[in-house]
C-alpha cells in the first residue's frame, strides 16, 4: 500500500533513491514556516527521521504564517506543535523534537549533529551559520542553509564532497559510436545490404545501419577521415540523400538527422576527463567507491576503451524492422556486458591494491557506474566563511551592473548586512515601526562598508533596495517560505538520493520581480 | 497604570508589506489596515484545482491575508495523490478532493472561508466565475486552462480607443508541474497575454506511428499502445476502455505481454502499462510547492499592489542545478480570446450582402467568401450548400436588424484572407458599431414589440 503512495515519486528515483529517503535522518534547525514548509516536502516523501530543534513558544503572529500550528497550540513549544502536525502527513516517518534554541546547541553541543544525515538550518544569523558549517564540515554531515527575508531570502548547500554517478541530465546524447564502431557492430552491419530490392525491407534499415555505412565508405575515400569541414558534412549527408529511393522512407529522413553523431568527437568528454585526472582519481585506502571506480574508469579509457568510456547500452527508438532492431540492441548490449566486465575486474583489483575486500563494490553499483560514466558529476562546495571573506569580486561587480540580476545581487549583500547591523544594534533594520529612517540610513552604512570590505569599492547598491530591505523589516513571510523552503527540499532530496544534479552555490530569491539568481561566489 | 501593550496581529508579517509604504510597488497601492482588512474581509479568490497545485494554493492564499476562497475540482482522492496533496489521509480515499481541502483547511486556519464546488468547471455558470477578484489555477491539462481563459477573457471589454475597461479586467495566475519543472506566469487579460496568445508555447503530445504499432514495435511502450489502441477496439467492439478499472488495465497489460513476447521485446510492466496508458506524470510535493508558492505570491501582489508583479512567465528546472528564468511575453493584437477586434463602423441600412463585400475591400482583411457569425448564431453560411441555401435570405435583411438592433457587438468572420501573398483560411473577429442607432429607434422597437 505505501509503495502505491509514492507511485509518482517513485517513477522519478526509483526504489533506489526512495531507499535512500527512508534511510536519510535530518534535522531541522527553526520551526518557523521556513523550515516547516521545507520539512513538509520531506515529510510527505517518506524521509527517514526528522528531528526538529526549537526553543521558542508559539505566539499569536505565528497564526498568520505556519501552517503546522493551530490557535490551540498559541503559547505552547513550536517545536512540539510543528511536530505533531507533520507527523499526521506521514506515519512512516520517525519525528521527534528537542525544545532548544539553535544558536545554543551549536554553541555548547556541537557533537550532537553527528548523528543526522543531513541539516537543514533556517533562518540562522551569520555567526551560527559559520559555526555550524565549521561543524557540519568536521563531522562530514550535510548541510543546507535556508533563509527567507521579507520577499527576499537564500539557499545554500554546504558539502565537502557530493559525488553523483546518477546525474539523470535533461538532455545528453545517446552513446551509438557511429564515429568509432567496434568490430562486433561492424559485422553486424556487414551483413545488411543496403540496396536490397524490397521497397518495405529498404526503408525499415535502421539509421545506425546507414550511417556506419555511409562513414565507412566515406572514410575509405578520405584517407581514413570522418567529415570534418561544413563542405564535407553537407556532402556527407548527400551522399546519404542518394540512397534514397523513394521520398517517404524515414530511416533515411533520420540518418541524415543523425548525422552530427558521426562528425561528433569521439572519446570522454573534457568533464569526464577532469574528473579521471583529479587528485582523488588516485585510489587509497581512505577513496571512497565512487573514486575507486573512477580510477578504474581511468585505466579502462586508457587500455581496452581505447579512449572511450564503457557503452552506455541502450539506444533510441528509431524507424526499423523488429528484427533489426532487436538484433541491434543485443550487439550494443553485449558490449556494454563485455565492458562492464573489464570495469569490474578492474576495480576488484584496485580494491586488493588498496587493501579493501575486493567484493566490497557490488556489481549492480559498477554496472550503473558504467551505464552512467559519461555523465557522472562531483560536486565541491567552498566554506560559507572562506565565501564570506573572500568572495569572487569579479561576480559581485559583474552581477551589481547586470541589469537583470542587480536586484538579487543586491539583496545578497543586504542579507549579509543586516545580520552585521543586528550585531551592532540588536534589532534588524525595520524591525520595529519607529524609527525608520535612522534604520535605513544604517542599513545603507553597513551595506557600503561590507563591500569595501569585500574589495568591491565603487560598487553601489540601489537606495530603492536599502529601503525595501528596512521595510520587510526581517518579517517571515508564508509565500516566501514556501519557496525557499520548496527548493531546500528539493536540493535535499537531490542530495540523499545521490541522483539529479545539486545546485552549485546560493540561491538568492527575489520575489519583487521573481529574476533570482544562482551565485558561485 | 497598567501600561498598553500593543495589540499583537495575527498577520504579524504580512502587516509589514501591506501596512508600510515602499518604492518598489505597484501603481495603486495605498499602505495602511483598510487595505489588509478589505483584503481579509472583501477579496474574494477562486482555486481551480484541488490537487497538487491546488492544496499548496489554498495554504498559501489562506495564510496571505485571505479569507475568501472557493475551491472547484471534480475528482475524488486517490491514495496516489497521497505523496504531495498533504490534505489528504488514507481514510479520505475516494471523498471528493475540494471538500476535504477546504475542510481540512478551515481547521487549520481560523477566520478562513472556503467554499468547495465538487463540479466540472464547465458545468457552472459564467457568472460564477464574475464574482471573483482574480482566479488562481491549479490545473493539469491545456483544455481547461483554455477554457478558464476564454471565461476569464469573455469578460474583457474595451474602450472605443482600444484600451481594456479597467473594472472588466479579471486576472488569472497559472502554475503546472511536471517532475522537476514548472511554471508560474500571470495573465492580465487585455495587458499581458493571454494562454491563447501563446498556446505554442505547449509542443503537441507525442503519438506514435500507427504503422509502428500495427507493423514494426520496438519497444514496450509500443506494445502497450498496441494493445490499447488496436487491440482493445478490435476485441471489445464498442466498449470504451476505462483506465480506472483495474480489469481494463491488466487486459491491456496481459495483451502488451503478449505482443512483446511475440517480437522478443523487453520491458512490459504493470507500471510502464499505467504510465503510458494513463499519461501519468511524475509528480512530487516540492515543485508543487515552489510554483504554487510562485502563484500566490504574485496574487498577494496583484490585488493588494504591495510590490511589483512578475512580468509575466517564470520558468523553473530543478534537475540539473536550479534554474528559474522570467521571461516578457507579448500578447498577440490579433488574438480572438483577449483581443477587442477590428472595428468597424456601419450605417444601420447596411444589409449583410453588402458587409460581406466590405470585408474584401477592407485594407486589414482583404477577406473573400466570408462566413457570419453572431454570437451562436451563424448569420450567413458559405457553405455546405444546404445551410447556404437556409442563410440566403439574411443576405438581403439589414446587419443591423439581423444583430438584434444593439448599437454595438462583437462578430466574428471566417473566409479565405490575402496574407503576404498567400491565401489562407481565416477566422477574426470583429467589432461592429453602428452609427445613427439612438434612442429614437430603440423606442420604435419597444413599441413595435
Amino acid at each position: 500500500m505505501s509503495k502505491t503512495k509514492y507511485d509518482r515519486q517513485l517513477r522519478i528515483w526509483g526504489e533506489i533513491g526512495q531507499a535512500a529517503l527512508e534511510e536519510a535522518s535530518i534535522c531541522l534547525l527553526n520551526c518557523g514556516p521556513t523550515g516547516t514548509e521545507a520539512l513538509k516536502n520531506l515529510v510527505l516523501g517518506g524521509v527517514g527521521s526528522i528531528t526538529i530543534v526549537d526553543g521558542s513558544k508559539v505566539e499569536f503572529g505565528d497564526l498568520g504564517n505556519n501552517f503546522m500550528v493551530d490557535e490551540r497550540s498559541v503559547g505552547q513549544s513550536k517545536a512540539k506543535t510543528t511536530c505533531a502536525f507533520l507527523q499526521e502527513l506521514n506515519d512512516s516517518v520517525k519525528a521527534k523534537f528537542i525544545e532548544e534554541s539553535p544558536d545554543a546547541l551549536i554553541m555548547t553541543n556541537p557533537s550532537f549533529f553527528s548523528q543526522f544525515t543531513l541539516v537543514i538550518a533556517t533562518q540562522l544569523v551569520e555567526e551560527s551559520t559559520v559555526k555550524l558549517d565549521r561543524i557540519c564540515r568536521e563531522a562530514d554531515v550535510m548541510l543546507v542553509f535556508v533563509r527567507s527575508y521579507g520577499l527576499t531570502g537564500f539557499v545554500r548547500v554546504s558539502v565537502k564532497e557530493h559525488t553523483i554517478i546518477d546525474s539523470k541530465p535533461d538532455h545528453f546524447l545517446d552513446d551509438l559510436r557511429l564515429n568509432n564502431p567496434w568490430p562486433e557492430l561492424k559485422s553486424f552491419v556487414e551483413t545488411i545490404d543496403l540496396n536490397v530490392s524490397d521497397h518495405v525491407a529498404h526503408k525499415h534499415i535502421p539509421y545506425v545501419v546507414i550511417l556506419v555505412k555511409m562513414a565507412d565508405e566515406w572514410t575509405k575515400s578520405h584517407s581514413g577521415n570522418l567529415p570534418s569541414t561544413r563542405e564535407e558534412k553537407k556532402e556527407f549527408k548527400d551522399l546519404i540523400k542518394s540512397k534514397m529511393i523513394s521520398i517517404d522512407e524515414d530511416n533515411y529522413k533520420e540518418a541524415v538527422e543523425a548525422a552530427f553523431k558521426v562528425f561528433a568527437p569521439r572519446g570522454i568528454s573534457s568533464e569526464i576527463q577532469q574528473i579521471c585526472n583529479d587528485s582523488c582519481a588516485e585510489a587509497s585506502s581512505t577513496s571512497s567507491d565512487f573514486w575507486v571506480m573512477v580510477a578504474a574508469l581511468k585505466e579502462f579509457v586508457s587500455n581496452e576503451g581505447d579512449g572511450e568510456a564503457p557503452l552506455e547500452g541502450s539506444i533510441p527508438d528509431m524507424t526499423s524492422s523488429t528484427e533489426h532492431y532487436i538484433n541491434l540492441q543485443k550487439i550494443y548490449l553485449a558490449k556494454a556486458e563485455a565492458d562492464f566486465l573489464v570495469m569490474e575486474k578492474r576495480v576488484k583489483n584496485i580494491l586488493k591494491k588498496i587493501g579493501r575486500d575486493p567484493n566490497s563494490i557490488s556489481s549492480p553499483t559498477i554496472k550503473s557506474f558504467c551505464k552512467n560514466a559519461r555523465k557522472l558529476k562531483v560536486c565541491r562546495y567552498r566554506m560559507v566563511e572562506d565565501e564570506f571573506s573572500s568572495p569572487s569580486v569579479t561576480e559581485i561587480q559583474k552581477c551589481l551592473a547586470d541589469e537583470d540580476y542587480s536586484g538579487a545581487m543586491g539583496f545578497y549583500v543586504l542579507l549579509r548586512a543586516v545580520d552585521k547591523f543586528t550585531a551592532n544594534y540588536n534589532k534588524f533594520p525595520g524591525q520595529f515601526d519607529g524609527g525608520m529612517d535612522e534604520d535605513i540610513s544604517r542599513l545603507k552604512t553597513t551595506a557600503l562598508s561590507l563591500l569595501a570590505d569585500l574589495g568591491c569599492n565603487g560598487s553601489v547598491l540601489p537606495d530603492d533596495l536599502i529601503n525595501e530591505m528596512c521595510r520587510f523589516g526581517a518579517s517571515e513571510l508564508h509565500v516566501v517560505a514556501a519557496f525557499v523552503g520548496g527548493i531546500a527540499s528539493q536540493e535535499v532530496i537531490k542530495l540523499v538520493t545521490k541522483q539529479f544534479v545539486p545546485m552549485l552555490g546560493t540561491y538568492i530569491f527575489n520575489g519583487i520581480d521573481h529574476k533570482s539568481q544562482l551565485l558561485t561566489l | 497604570m497598567a501600561d498598553l501593550e500593543a495589540p499583537q496581529s495575527k498577520t504579524r508579517d504580512l502587516d509589514k508589506l501591506l501596512l508600510r509604504a515602499g518604492n518598489l510597488v505597484g501603481p495603486d497601492f495605498y499602505p495602511g489596515t483598510e487595505l489588509r482588512d478589505d483584503m481579509r474581509d472583501y477579496v474574494r479568490i477562486l482555486v481551480v484545482g484541488a490537487g497538487g497545485l491546488g492544496c499548496e494554493l489554498l495554504k498559501d492564499l489562506a495564510l496571505s491575508g485571505f479569507r475568501n476562497l472557493d475551491v472547484i475540482d471534480m475528482d475524488r482522492i486517490e491514495v496516489t495523490n497521497l505523496n504531495r496533496q498533504f490534505l489528504f489521509r488514507l481514510e479520505d480515499v475516494g471523498k471528493p478532493k475540494a471538500e476535504v481541502a477546504a475542510k481540512r483547511v478551515m481547521e487549520r486556519v481560523s477566520g478562513v472561508e472556503i467554499v468547495p464546488h465538487f463540479s466540472r468547471i464547465e458545468d457552472k455558470e459564467l457568472e460564477f466565475y464574475n464574482d471573483f477578484n482574480i482566479i488562481a489555477l491549479g490545473l493539469d491539462s491545456i483544455e481547461a486552462r483554455r477554457y478558464i481563459n476564454g471565461v476569464a477573457c469573455g469578460f474583457l471589454e474595451y474602450d472605443e480607443d482600444d484600451t481594456p475597461r479597467r473594472e472588466t479586467i479579471k486576472p488569472m495566475v497559472d502554475g503546472g508541474t511536471e517532475g522537476f519543472k514548472g511554471h508560474a506566469r500571470v495573465i492580465v487579460p487585455g495587458v499581458t497575454p493571454c494562454f491563447e496568445c501563446t498556446i505554442w508555447l505547449f509542443p503537441p503530445q507525442v503519438k506514435f506511428p500507427l504503422c509502428t504499432l500495427a507493423e514494426t514495435p520496438r519497444n514496450a511502450a509500443h506494445c502497450i499502445e498496441y494493445a490499447h489502441l488496436i487491440k482493445w477496439p478490435e476485441v471489445h467492439g464498442g466498449k470504451s476502455f476505462d483506465p480506472d478499472v483495474p480489469e481494463h488495465m491488466k487486459w491491456v497489460y496481459d495483451e502488451a505481454i503478449k505482443r512483446a513476447e511475440l517480437f522478443g521485446i523487453p520491458g512490459v510492466t504493470y507500471s510502464l502499462t499505467q504510465g503510458v496508458v494513463k499519461n501519468i506524470i511524475p509528480a512530487i510535493a516540492s515543485t508543487n510547492a515552489i510554483i504554487s508558492a510562485a502563484c500566490a505570491l504574485e496574487t498577494l501582489k496583484i490585488v493588494s499592489g504591495c510590490s511589483k508583479t512578475l512580468a509575466n512567465y517564470l520558468t523553473y528546472n530543478g534537475g540539473e542545478g536550479l534554474h528559474t528564468k522570467v521571461t516578457e511575453f507579448v500578447r498577440d493584437q490579433d488574438c480572438l480570446v483577449c483581443g477587442p477586434g477590428i472595428l468597424i463602423e456601419l450605417d444601420t441600412s447596411i444589409t449583410l450582402q453588402k458587409f460581406i463585400d466590405m470585408l474584401e475591400e477592407h485594407p486589414k482583411l482583404l477577406l473573400s467568401k466570408a462566413s457570419v457569425k453572431h454570437g451562436k448564431d451563424s448569420l450567413y453560411m458559405q457553405a455546405p450548400p444546404v445551410l447556404e441555401e437556409m442563410h440566403r435570405p439574411n443576405l438581403s435583411k439589414p446587419l443591423y436588424d439581423l444583430m438584434g438592433r444593439v448599437q454595438k457587438d462583437t462578430v466574428h468572420v471566417f473566409g479565405t484572407a490575402l496574407k503576404n501573398e498567400e491565401k489562407q483560411s481565416s477566422l477574426t473577429k470583429l467589432r461592429v458599431v453602428f452609427k445613427g442607432a439612438d434612442g429614437v429607434t430603440d423606442m420604435d422597437t419597444a413599441i413595435g414589440a
